[in-house]
């Protein structure tokens, strides 16, 4: 089964110092994987790697069996992955509704139209209608983006992501910030857009990695050292190490 | 022709270092505060005139220290009172601002000085020949106008790389916010940095109002070529000013020295040109003539092919 | 529509109100513009409405970048000047009889010039947007602005190029020999640009401009390039400078190398500026607001770009929304229908203005006057009264009424911003 997205002997260096040192993953289709890791592994790094911000230095990427290493990020999108941005980063002077909309028009094929008009698009209005609703944003339809709250941000950071149909999606630490009911909230709908897709996400919430992954990776110091099933994870002692310096048992 | 070489040689140089004092202050501005300076060149055009008055009644060796400075503070009140309101708006509100300054200082120029040229004469005391060779000679003041410019470079540099004030405005060109954690006063700091910034502009224009002549159009002139520079020698860095100056210093003034047709110079490297077409008018021309846009062709080639420049590390 | 048909009755009825609201002010647009020849008396006056028809395009077009695609863009008027040279030579030659190119096409073909040079060099200036776009668009302008010295036969040298817009074949016997018959073609092509404009605001790739402008790198992330989209706002920027520059032509039967250059450029950036990047509208208002002042302003006095530029500064520094903008400020005010309580205070903030700006006006003339050693003249008309600079007596008073002034908003400014807060506050249901 070709996995979703499969790095081969990544690496990065930002001028001499490297960062990413030799990293080989797979993610299988349809799997919901995180990425965790201490502060300063490179997993942010690792996702502008794959998502075509960062060139590599060496090494390969590949997302659904085709090699994207040297592509633009639009490219890789257009393949059909996703990202969101640990800072939220969305459309700040467009309503929240526009920022939906912008996220599904090339996935509905409009390009760089300019003999359409988005309003009477309905295919594409019913689209964003239907992801404000699971967001539960249809209330702040209208209101420019910058001035919702931080958690409204947070979805509609999300929504922009999962909107165009993308069924390989990056999620970066979709939860920070957030209270407890927040992040409940927004862990039900990760699961209920990710549903049939593949996720890799970075997190640092250990309930949501171990309440949404399949499988776990860890990266300490630029590089991988364990992939597994959440259980296992959880009695490597390779990883307690790397978190809390000494073997322990888990508390 | 060894003549018309080390003239030209020497010419230029003179050109280049000039235009590395305007573009130095320009690019201390940018590095530190990220904002391209459009009313710099402003800042050269009212020390050239401000420098004429004040030479009128003091005589040009005064005027030579009270014009900078007079410049250099006005250029800290437009920093204080206008750059720093709009600097929350963005880097594309700060360059329309300062947009804005230069066509009012311009404005305010014409005003009170008129629009016609100044006479704006080379001091007595400077104005004979330095050296003759070959029948060509070498005016003094322009030997004059190469020292300051050199004085001025070394007296930046120490004050840069071995004073306290100097190491900390170096830092606050990459890390502002850092600095300001660390208690200094950035604000302060930005408009230090401006108002000197300033008055080696208006320097710059003290010592080339006599012989690049004192009108209002000398900002609009001069100021694009800077721009020029700055891009071309990477935004940001002081080095990558210095070589774009003598470089564009250099072919400037050689070109205007070359009376051969541009048809003519193509075919002597062996490219051939048809006459007549629609490019004919292109082909007749003389190199002299198309002198004023190379640099500006250097520009959209350099942006096209390495938009950082040649030294730089940023691109806004 | 198929909306309407799928929604509740009286959504259908909300949604339909909202759109006779909409297509109505276009209709309204349409009669003003069709009747306003008849409200103007003098010859002047209807020089003066052509002259903002074509700004008003020149205006909404470079929005077009700077507004809507985040672009700021010194060297403009060189699409606008290209499509009027294009169009003023086609003319020329349609004259000759040459071309079959009657009056009415031609802003349309300094549209195709403007957009066939944007696209040239569109391709290598949108790679990036802010302050390296800047530089570019400086450079190619002052490139332009070099080589209309060179190529001579095409640029007219510095007598630039002169066309006759009464030689050139008729469409429907359509002569435009009198300045009413050009001002309703430039007020057509106004109507169909302006609808064209906003049609493209609202295409995707409109859409997408906003979100480049906004957020290039997230654009990029949801499958769009940012420099396409750039360049596709660009050429259809140029495309409608070209427009006006072919207006231009037709209406001065004149374009010199000065129509392309950086004071051109800078004229369009104030106007856009001054009027409101942020809506629509605003370019349309600042084309309007900086025609007048500049054309009645030019009358009195030599120093008119000194107070546009002054003008513009301060809508830089307090106003940075533009005049649209602080129209739009008032909406909430409107709504709930207080505004009213406005009139006083703004009458008198307004009037206090005034006082200060007759005062710094005088004494900017009066140093223009000086500065100017005319020694023949003693005197000169400064608002309606003869005043003699060389005495002491009109700068004390100048300068009391520029203080005075000042003194004055310093009290009057609070209280009328106290009275917008309080009269824009949300109604107490």
């Amino acid at each position: 089964m070709t996995p979703a997205v499969e790095l081969v002997e990544v690496r990065k260096s930002f001028g001499a110092t490297p960062i990413i040192r030799g990293v080989s993953l797979a993610i299988e289709a349809g799997t919901r994987q995180a990425l965790i890791g201490p502060n300063g592994a490179g997993k942010s790094t690792l996702f502008n790697l794959v998502t075509g911000k960062y060139p590599v230095t060496t090494g390969r990427i590949r997302v659904k069996g085709a090699d994207v290493t040297d592509l633009a990020p639009y490219e890789i999108n257009r393949r059909g992955l996703a990202r969101s941005f640990q800072v939220t980063n969305i459309f700040t002077r467009l309503s929240v509704f526009e920022n939906i909309r912008c996220a599904v028009l090339w996935s509905a094929g409009y390009r760089y139209s300019f003999w359409h008009r988005v309003s009477a698009a309905r295919a594409v209005n019913e689209r964003a209608e239907t992801v404000l609703e699971q967001l539960n944003l249809t209330a702040r339809r209208d209101v420019p983006a910058g001035v919702l709250s931080y958690a409204e941000q947070r979805a509609l950071e999300i929504g922009i992501t999962i909107a165009g149909g993308a069924d390989v999606i990056l999620l970066d630490e979709p939860t920070s910030g957030m209270s407890r009911s927040e992040t409940e909230h927004v862990v039900g709908l990760i699961r209920q857009v990710t549903a049939g897709k593949t996720l890799l996400m970075v997190e640092h919430d250990m309930s949501v990695v171990f309440d949404l992954a399949d499988r776990i990776a860890v990266l300490v110091y630029g590089e991988i050292i364990a992939h597994d099933t959440p259980e296992r994870i959880r009695a490597n002692a390779a990883v307690q190490e790397a978190y809390l310096g000494v073997p322990q048992g888990v508390a | 022709m060894f003549t018309l070489i080390f003239f030209s040689l020497l010419n230029g140089l003179v050109y280049g270092m000039l235009l590395f004092m305007l573009s130095s202050g320009l690019t201390l501005i940018f590095g530190m505060m990220g904002v391209l300076n459009f009313a710099h060149a402003s800042f050269y055009m009212l020390g050239a005139y401000v420098a004429f008055t004040l030479g009128l009644h003091l005589g040009f060796w005064p005027a030579l220290v009270i014009a900078p400075v007079v410049v250099g503070l006005l250029g800290a009140l437009v920093e204080r009172q206008g750059l720093r309101r709009v600097h929350r708006f963005g880097h594309i509100a700060e360059l329309i601002f300062t947009f804005g300054v230069a066509i009012v200082i311009e404005e305010i120029v014409q005003l009170v000085w008129g629009r016609p040229a100044k006479s704006y004469q080379v001091p007595a005391m400077l104005d004979f020949p330095l050296f003759r060779v070959l029948g060509s000679s070498f005016p003094a003041y322009k030997a004059f106008m190469l020292v300051i410019a050199v004085a001025i470079f070394a007296f930046v540099f120490v004050i840069l790389t071995r004073t306290r004030a100097g190491l900390i405005i170096q830092a606050s060109l990459t890390h502002p916010q850092m600095v300001a954690m660390l208690g200094h006063n950035v604000p302060r700091v930005f408009m230090v940095v401006f108002g000197i910034g300033s008055a080696l502009a208006a320097l710059a224009g003290v010592i080339a109002g006599p012989v690049l002549g004192t009108f209002p159009g000398m900002a609009q002139v001069l100021g694009s070529i800077v721009f020029v520079v700055v891009v071309i020698g990477g935004l940001g860095s002081l080095t990558g000013a210095f070589v774009a100056s003598l470089l564009i210093g250099i072919v400037q003034t050689f070109a205007v020295a070359m009376d051969v047709s541009v048809g003519g110079a193509l075919g002597a490297v062996g490219v051939h040109v048809q006459t007549g077409g629609a490019l004919h008018d292109l082909w007749k021309v003389t190199i002299a003539q198309i002198a004023p846009i190379l640099p500006y062709v250097l520009l959209v080639a350099t942006l096209i092919v390495r938009p950082t420049g040649l030294f730089g590390t940023r691109e806004t | 529509m198929s909306t309407a048909a799928t929604r509740p009755l009286a959504v259908a009825g909300v949604a339909r109100t909202a759109r006779v609201r909409r297509y109505g002010l276009w209709v309204a647009a349409a009669v003003v513009l069709v009747i306003l020849p008849r409200l103007v008396r003098t010859g002047t006056a209807l020089a003066v409405m052509n002259q903002m028809g074509i700004a008003v395009v020149f205006a909404l077009s470079y929005n077009m970048l700077l507004g809507q695609g985040g672009m700021l863009s010194f060297g403009h008027a060189v699409y606008f000047g290209l499509g009027g040279f294009i169009a003023a030579h086609v003319l020329s030659l349609a004259g000759r009889g040459a071309l079959y190119v009657p009056v009415p096409v031609l802003p349309l073909v300094g549209g195709l010039g403007g957009l066939a040079f944007a696209a040239l060099f569109g391709s290598f200036s949108t790679r990036r947007a802010g302050t390296v776009f800047a530089m570019i668009s400086l450079g190619v302008a002052e490139l332009m602005a070099a080589s209309s010295l060179i190529f001579d036969r095409f640029f007219g040298g510095e007598e630039g190029i002169t066309t006759n817009r009464s030689k050139a074949p008729l469409l429907l016997g359509l002569e435009f020999t009198r300045d009413r018959q050009v001002y309703y073609l430039i007020a057509f092509w106004l109507f169909v640009a302006t609808v064209a404009m906003y049609a493209f605001s609202r295409t995707p790739v409109g859409r997408m401009a906003n979100a480049v402008r906004d957020n290039p790198e997230r654009a990029e992330f949801v499958g769009y390039s940012q420099h396409r989209v750039r360049f596709v706002s660009f050429c259809a920027a140029g495309f409608f400078a070209g427009i006006a520059g072919g207006l231009f032509a037709v209406n001065y039967e004149i374009l010199t190398a000065e129509n392309m250059g950086l004071t051109a450029s800078g004229a369009v950036l104030l106007m856009t500026y001054i009027g409101g990047v942020g809506s629509f509208v605003g370019p349309i208002i600042g084309a309007v607001v900086f025609t007048f002042l500049q054309s009645m302003l030019s009358d009195y006095t030599g120093m008119w770009l000194l107070y546009l530029g002054i003008l513009f500064l301060a809508t830089v520094l307090f106003v940075p929304m533009g005049l649209a903008g602080v129209l739009m400020l008032h909406a909430p005010a409107w709504r709930a229908r207080r505004l009213g309580r406005l009139v006083g205070p703004y009458l008198v903030t307004g009037a206090l203005a005034l006082v200060a700006a007759v005062g710094v006006i005088g004494l900017l003339e009066m140093i223009h006057f000086v500065a100017a050693a005319d020694a023949t003249r003693a005197t000169r008309r400064l608002f309606w009264v003869v005043v003699a600079p060389r005495a002491v007596t009109p700068w004390v008073a100048f300068a009391a009424l520029a203080v005075a002034g000042a003194l004055g908003l310093r009290w009057a400014a609070p209280r009328a911003a106290a009275a917008f807060e309080a009269a824009s506050r949300p109604a107490r249901s």
